[in-house]
This record gives structure tokens, sequence and C-alpha cells, in this order.
């Protein structure tokens, strides 16, 4: 058993004040959870403390909260774990620092810890016209599918909708019309499911609106966030494969937006900022003799943006907007690159939570040391950081 | 005031299951949660669905084992409906979209399971129950027109007209406080099991036997309460649940010298022996000194190969990782039997109807008897499923044949005045409810679980009584409207102090061991006096009143039964 101080950030929509901070003190074994902390406050203290909950073990969902800032489920955060982590952040103050318990954000707050996930959440989920569309009149047995398939779309099964990856998108925060992390790994689900007909019109749907596949900017929050694994943003990245290989071109130029990253990697190794907005407007020689429709329009209104990023810091020099002068790898790094391109089309291989590694093969987690190679390629020294782009 | 033809209480897999049957036999339906569905307890069952699909395979054969299974406890003809109609329920379940494991042929695939004398189990990784759960609510969702949804409305009481028809429903919106009274022609009770009345136990904090109390205290008789199914592996202390598909996979139970002492109970069918003989075998290893020092024996998972284990256990991994500190693939991990599944419950016939007119009852809530004395692993998805498809549909044919329902405005200004009474009493009046609900969990833990006898159960019941009369004067903290779940607990509390009656009294009767009962004052199954179900009713007194119903036998005598 050990003491530890909850700083839980209240509100209750009765009294007529704003929320507020209350700090509760728990006597509870390290190994026990957030949420059991937060019950034992309720059980002894405070009945009025309100949190959703129900199966203690991070199966229902019910419990999404942000803890030290960070999303995801009260019961599967162990408190001792929690308080560590409170004081590692707060670190040289002297002070035991109390662990942070929030209600998760994108979502307005009902009362204490609890969200109201249907305004947003659930309309999101139902935007993705979640249910199975399949062809015709069911098969006398069942529908026969590859094993494979079924294991593949069992990630976006194993989704509980907790909210949690929801609480920790950026990009919603941005845009609060994004159909965000949790809905489109839901709409993966029946776009890998080949008992679906309707694919194709769902990624039609997905690629075009403007708050769809193309409006996630990969910051990986949602995978940090998602406490089973469902690793939200492979999904969007999968529909936008499978978006790609539709040959669906888009009236957000995500598609090319992000053939202009591939493209400009293979030949160059690093990314050269002067040609990532022609090539994505106007891509190729063939693009730029004749540019799409649009194509100028969108490259101008695309100025302000560039200029934004110089000031922010996030283009850090002036010079790379200047083409030709982009620095080549050293010695025969390119050609490093380009075996690592011709690899990974040679080994198409699904990351699947499902399949992790081989018989007696120890802690190697094998499909993703197969699809991710060592790459020889030193970093280029006076680069930012690698993979700050991302179709934005 | 909403009215709907049927309306179905509770939304796991019976519930939305019924409500889905009675929306396609052309009814107005309306279904009510105090979660939101997808939060439901069904999630929870991991391993499977048992169905015999295959060619090798016979329902009379998945029959015999459920029978057997419940010690002859089982009513024979609706085992035999159950096992009969499995096969066409899973594949409707993956023609609206489950996730089924294939096998290499990309048909259904199949793990084994306890109990079962054939691999008939079909599932979904481990988590069989969420993706069917999820599978029908995205069915609820395309067919929101035709189904009402009520998200975190809390039932308080069940409305009852003169003639005794079950009429509707008296709920509380949680998000606002406000009291609704929902007429309906029909009524359906899926709202599932009571093992919070244990602590500790595999089940959700939500799981507190509202429907059961809610039918008895309208005159519903309940059946085999005694019934109570101690899970063979759940982690010490917090009672998470390892799924039996671990053993289903080859798992081996080891005590603490490290033998697999199924071998002394369980010769043939080892681990994979009913859960009630699993469960006693680890209970005598632990109580006979050859357990660890903390109450548990040992499950050794590492004997499956990790590649399955990804695929197959991957829940399991992280309930080792994330609440036990303990990695499955490399190490065996502690556990011991723990409070899992209520076996008894509201009485109905085969088609979910209850004693009292327009109620049903389907799922964990209900007694059909499918079940009987001991339930076998990855039969009770199917209980569900089937007994809320078969409710929902009766229920749609009895409300076609109804008068509009008219429950009086009574029912609901006497339930907003009672709850308006719990939240006005005096903070320090009396006990918190939390101290009471702690204390019938223990109770009933140390006394009516795996061994039972005349003594613990007569202690326990005792108390129960007293807890009883202490919950009439608990108080509590919230005085609000919005997410009261405070009031909403004190009213769990009352369920749960009536669930735990029910039982007492039919462990204390039932003088035989049959399944789940194990009496160490009674050790053997005596089918002369007790091949019977034992069915408690409140008959205008506040203490059950017994008596008993026969068994249905259609074509299997009682056997000895080994493993």
């Amino acid at each position: 058993m050990a003491n530890y101080t909850l700083k839980v950030r209240r509100f209750q929509p009765e009294s007529g004040e704003g929320p507020y901070w209350e700090t509760f003190d728990v006597d509870l074994d390290p190994t026990l959870s957030v949420l059991d902390g937060l019950l034992q406050a309720r059980d002894d203290e405070d009945g009025s403390l309100s949190v959703r909950c129900s199966c203690r073990a991070a199966i229902c969902g019910s419990c999404g909260m942000k803890i030290n800032g960070q999303s995801g489920l009260g019961c599967k955060t162990q408190i001792g774990e929690a308080s560590e982590w409170a004081n590692r952040e707060a670190n040289g103050s002297g002070e035991t620092a109390p662990i942070v318990v929030e209600p998760m954000g994108n979502m307005p707050v009902l009362k204490d810890l609890v969200t109201d996930m249907e305004s947003t959440h659930w309309a999101k989920i139902r935007r993705v016209t979640p249910w199975l569309l399949p062809e015709g009149d069911p098969p006398e047995r069942e529908y026969i599918v590859p094993p494979e398939s079924m294991i593949d779309v069992t990630q976006s099964m194993a989704c509980i909708q907790c909210g949690a990856c929801v609480s920790a998108c950026l990009s919603m925060e941005a845009d609060p019309d994004f159909i965000g992390p949790a809905a489109l790994a839901k709409a993966y689900r029946f776009v890998g499911d080949p008992r679906d007909a309707e694919t194709k019109e769902r990624l039609h749907d997905l690629a075009n609106d403007p708050h769809g596949i193309y409006d996630c900017t990969h910051c990986f929050s949602c995978i940090d966030a998602c406490p089973k694994g469902v690793a939200p943003m492979d999904q969007i990245m999968r529909l936008r494969r499978a978006a790609g290989n539709e040959g669906i071109d888009d009236v957000n130029n995500g598609h090319r937006h992000e053939n202009a990253f591939v493209n400009i990697i293979e030949s160059k190794g690093t990314l050269d900022e002067s040609l990532l907005l022609q090539e994505s407007f106007a891509p190729g020689v063939k693009g730029k003799l004749k540019p799409p429709r649009g194509a100028l329009k969108a490259l101008m209104e695309s100025i302000p943006t560039a200029i934004r990023g110089i000031r922010s810091g996030k283009m850090r020099s002036l010079p790379k907007l200047i083409p030709g002068i982009h620095p080549k790898l050293p010695d025969g790094a390119q050609d490093s690159v380009k075996r690592i391109y011709a690899h990974a089309e040679e080994h198409k291989i699904e990351l699947n939570l499902y399949i992790k590694g081989e018989e007696g093969d120890e802690d190697a987690p094998v499909a993703e040391e197969e699809a991710v190679p060592a790459g020889q390629v030193e970093p280029e020294p006076d680069e930012g950081e690698p993979g700050q782009g991302g179709a934005s | 005031m909403p009215d709907h033809d049927v309306l179905v209480i509770g939304a796991g897999l019976a519930g939305q299951r019924a409500a889905l049957a009675a929306a396609e036999a052309g009814v107005s339906v309306g279904i009510i949660s105090k979660v939101h569905p997808v939060r439901s307890h069904s999630n929870a069952a991991q391993g499977g669905i048992n169905a015999a699909l295959a060619e090798d395979d016979s329902w009379e054969s998945h029959a015999f084992d459920t029978v057997k299974g419940s010690d002859y406890l089982a009513d024979q003809d609706a085992v035999e409906i159950m096992t009969q109609e499995a096969p066409e329920e899973l594949l409707h379940l993956e023609h609206m979209g489950v996730t089924f494991h294939r096998n290499e042929k990309g048909e259904l695939g199949t793990r084994a399971f306890g109990g079962a004398s054939a691999a008939r189990t079909y599932y979904v990784a481990d988590i069989t129950g969420q993706a069917i759960m999820h599978v029908l609510y995205e069915q609820l969702m395309k067919h929101s027109e035709d189904v009402a949804r009520y998200e975190e409305f809390f039932t308080t009481k069940l409305a009852v007209d003169d003639e005794g028809n079950c009429v509707g429903a008296v709920c509380r919106n949680i998000k606002d406080g406000s009291m609704e009274l929902f007429g309906a022609k029909a009524v359906i009770l899926a709202t599932g099991g009571n093992g919070q009345v244990w602590q500790p136990t595999t089940n959700a904090l939500i799981c507190t036997g509202d429907g059961i109390a809610q039918a008895y205290r309208v005159g519903a008789t309940l059946m085999d309460m005694e019934m109570i199914q101690y899970h063979p592996t759940t982690l010490a202390g917090k009672g998470f649940l390892i799924t039996e598909g671990a053993r289903g996979e080859g798992a081996h139970l080891l005590n603490a010298k490290g033998e697999r002492f199924m071998e002394t109970y369980a010769p043939n069918k080892m681990e994979l022996a009913s859960r009630d003989v699993v469960s006693r075998a680890e209970q005598t290893e632990i109580n006979e000194g050859r357990g660890f020092e903390d109450g548990t024996v040992a499950l050794d998972i590492t004997v499956v190969p990790r590649k399955r284990i990804h695929e197959a256990l991957r829940e399991i991994v992280l309930v080792g990782i994330d609440f036990a500190g303990v990695d499955i693939t490399k190490e065996p991990i502690r556990i011991k039997p723990g409070n899992h599944y209520t076996m008894g419950g509201v009485k109905t016939d085969v088609h979910g109807r209850t004693d009292v007119p327009g109620l049903y009852a389907a799922g964990e809530v209900a007694c059909v008897s499918v079940h009987g004395g001991n339930r076998l692993g990855a039969n009770s998805l199917l209980d569900t499923l089937i007994f809320g498809r078969r409710s929902g549909q009766d229920a749609a044919e009895r409300a076609k044949g109804r008068p509009p329902s008219n429950p009086s405005q009574k029912i609901l200004d006497d339930e907003e005045a009672h709850l308006k009474s719990i939240i006005g009493r005096e903070v320090g009046s009396g006990r918190r409810v939390s101290e009471v609900r702690k204390e019938l969990g223990a109770t009933m833990d140390k006394h009516v679980a795996v061994f039972r006898d005349e003594t613990g159960i007569q202690t326990a019941l005792e108390t129960v009584r007293r807890l009883k009369e202490e919950a009439e004067s608990c108080y509590i903290d919230d005085r609000g409207t919005v997410f009261n779940q405070d009031v909403l607990g004190a009213l769990e509390l009352g369920y749960m102090l009536d669930n735990a009656e029910a039982t007492c009294v039919g462990a204390l009767h039932r003088t035989e061991s049959r399944g789940a009962q194990y009496r160490t004052d009674f050790p053997d199954r005596n089918d002369d006096e007790w091949l019977k179900h034992i069915d408690l009713s409140m008959n205008g007194g506040s203490e059950p009143e017994i008596s008993y119903s026969d068994v249905t036998m259609t074509q299997w005598e009682p056997q000895e039964r080994t493993y």
C-alpha cells in the first residue's frame, strides 16, 4: 500500500461555477489503477465525484480520461506508474507532484470526468456508414474469405470506442470537423473486409471529404493514446493506400501531396522543400507542362502557409526554397535509399497487431523488422527533425 | 410518455439481439441501457461461441455436453432448442459482419473449449463477445429508425397494471436526472447477471442484478439462484478473467510443486473439464497446501506456441502485462477460482416468457434453464443470442395483439418520491453505501463460493438480512441531477441484496452437491430428492417463498459425471 494524491479537474454543472481542481489522498497498492484510486475517493470521501466506469479491465471503454495530460484509460494506468511519471515531469521542485486527472479533450464536459461522447465521438462514427454493406443475399453458409483478411480487420475490431484517440487528436483540435482517428479506424474495418461491396464508394467519400483521411497530420498521438493497440493512424494510412491504389485523385490534393514526399525522397534522400509544393500540385514534367486544373491557384494559396512556416521556424532557412541547391546524400547513400524503396515494394507487409513473431524467435517482432529494414542513410547534419511533413 | 410496442431493458448481446428481432417482426422498439450499449458486459466474453456447425459434429453432441456440464439440472427441451438453432444463428452473425476466425480454406474455424467433446467454439481472437456486440451495435445504428435507443437511462422499476400485465418501466435519464415512465405492450429484461454481489468478481461494476431483483419485486419467479459459477482462471485479488481459451489452446494448470494436478481430478479431459470441476480441483489444491502462498495456483501458457498466443490470446497477453506485470508468453501466471456467472435468474420458458404476463427475460438475467448447475464455456454468448432473438420475436407477436399500454402515473410519482428520499437522507445518518456493498461482497465470497456448508451459508444469510435493514438508511453525498451516480449506487445496492438473499436461501435449501453448488456437509449429488429446480417468489411476503419445479428431461438420463 502507498499514498497517492490525485488532483482532479472537477466540474459540477448545477453549481453555476466553472471547473475547479480538487485533490484526493488515496491509499492503495501501486499495481492498482488510477480508476481504482478515483473509486476509492468516491467510496470513502465524495460520492458526487463522477466518472464513467464498468469493467476495470480495459474492455468496456468507459473510463477514457487524461492522466498527467496523456489520454488513455483510467483502469489501464497503474497508479504507481502514474505517480512516478508525474514526479519525473515535475523534477527538481522538491515536492511530491500529484497525479493530474482531467476529462478527455475534444469533447464537451458534462460533469467532472464525464464527457459528451454522443455529439462528438459517436456522431463521427455514424458519419462513416458503420455497418457492413454486402452485395445481394448472403450465401447459404458463411462467406469464404482469406483468413488473413479477417486477422487484418480484427485490429480495428479491437477498438473499444473509448475515445482516447479522439481526445488526443491534434488535427481535431485544429479542425473539429475532422472525422478523426476512431471513426476512420472503424471505416477501415469495412474497407478491409472482403465481404463489403462498397469499398470504392467508401474510399471516394473519405478521400474527397475535406475532413477525411487527408486531414490527418501523422502526429502519432492517437497511436500513443490507444489502449488497445488499434493504432488508428495506421488504419488511416491503410485507407490512404487503398484510395491511392484505387486511383482516387482527391479534390484535397492529398494523394498527390503524399506522392510528392515519396518521389522526392526517392530521388534526393531527404526532403527538398523547394520541390514539395510544385510536385504536390503539378507533379513531374507532365504536370509542369500541363498543370492540373486549379494547380496554380492552389500554389498561390499555399504561399501564406509557406511564409508562416518560415516565420515559425518550421522551415529553417530561406535558401531551402531555392530550387537546385538542396544537398545530395554523401557517397552512394542515394542508392541505398533506392534499395529500401525496392525492398518495400517487394515486401508489402501490413503490420498487424495479431501477427507479432515467429516460432522460436525470441522477442522478434518479425513483421516489423522486415517492413522497416535498417537504413544505412546518415542523417543530414543540419536537417531539422525528420518526418515533420505529412499531408497537411 | 415514450411508448413502444416492445421495450428492451439492457443492451448487451441479449438485449440488442432481442431489439433487432422485434424490429424485424415489424413492431416499434425501444432499447434502454444504463450504460452506452457497447459498454455492456457481453464485451468480456473472450473465448467464443459454441455451435455444432461442422459436418462431423452434431447438435445432439453439443446438447449432451451441455446437459452433462449442467450436472443434469438443465431443461433438456431448452438445451435442444439452443443447440439446434446455434448454427443458423452463428451464420447470421457472420453475414452481419462479425470477423470470425477462418481456417486455411477461408471457412469458419474453431478452437477447443472446456467440457466439449468436439472443437466447436467459433471465435474472434480473444475478443469474441466484444466483436459480436460491436457488430450488433452497428446494426442498431443501421436500423436507427426502427429501434429507438435510450442510452444512459437507468431503469428503477417495472410497471405492472391492475390485471398483472407488465406494461412498461420507470427510468431515470442519467444525463439530466429526469424520471420518465415508458409504456410498452411487452418488456424484455436483458440486464445481465449479479457478479458484483461477490468481491472479487470477473464481472463489471454494472453487473448488479438489477433485472433479477426488479422482476422478483413485481412477482416473477426466480430459479436456481444458488447456482453461481466460479471461473477457474481469474487473477488473484483483482478478479480479472483469463479466458478458458488459454486452456483450449493447450495451457496447463500447475500447483506450487509444479505438478499438473488435473491428472488427479479429471484424467481424461484434464484442464478442459467443466468449470465447476476445475475450480474445485484448484481450490482443493490451495486448501490442502499445495498452492502458492498467496492462495493461488499457476496457469502455464508458455507451452502454447508464441505465434499462436499472439494471434489468438492477445487480450490476455495485455491483461498479464497491464494487471499482473507478467509476460504470459514467458512465465506462468498466478490464478484462482473467482466469481463469474449467474446460472440462475428469472425463470422463463423457451420463448423468454416469465411468470408475469408481458415480461420477458433473456441472457444472464434469465434462467431458461440451459446451464443448470454449471455453464459450459462459450455457451453464454449462444444463450444470449438464441433466447434474445426468441424473446424479441415472441414479444413482438404478443404486442401485435395487445391494446395500447396504460401504466399508472402513480408508479412514476412513487419512484420519484423514493429517489428524492434517498437523495435527501442526511449525511452521517447511517452507513455509506460503499461500506455496505463491500461487506456484502466479502461475506458472499467467504461463505457462498466454491465450497459451502450450512453454517457458512446461514452466517451469510443473517449478514445479508442485517445489511438489507442498514441499506434502508444508507446515505449518499451527491444532491445533484446531472450524472448522479451516487443515487444509482444506492438503488443497485438494494438490487444486489435481493439477489444475495435469494442465493443464500437457495444454497441453504439445496442439501446436495450439484454443479456449482458444492456442500461439504452434503458432498454427493442426490438425484432422488434434488433433481429439481428451486423456485423462489415474493408472494407478498418479505422473505422468499420456496417451491419446486421439475427438470424437463427428453433423452438424457442422469449419469455419473466424470471428465
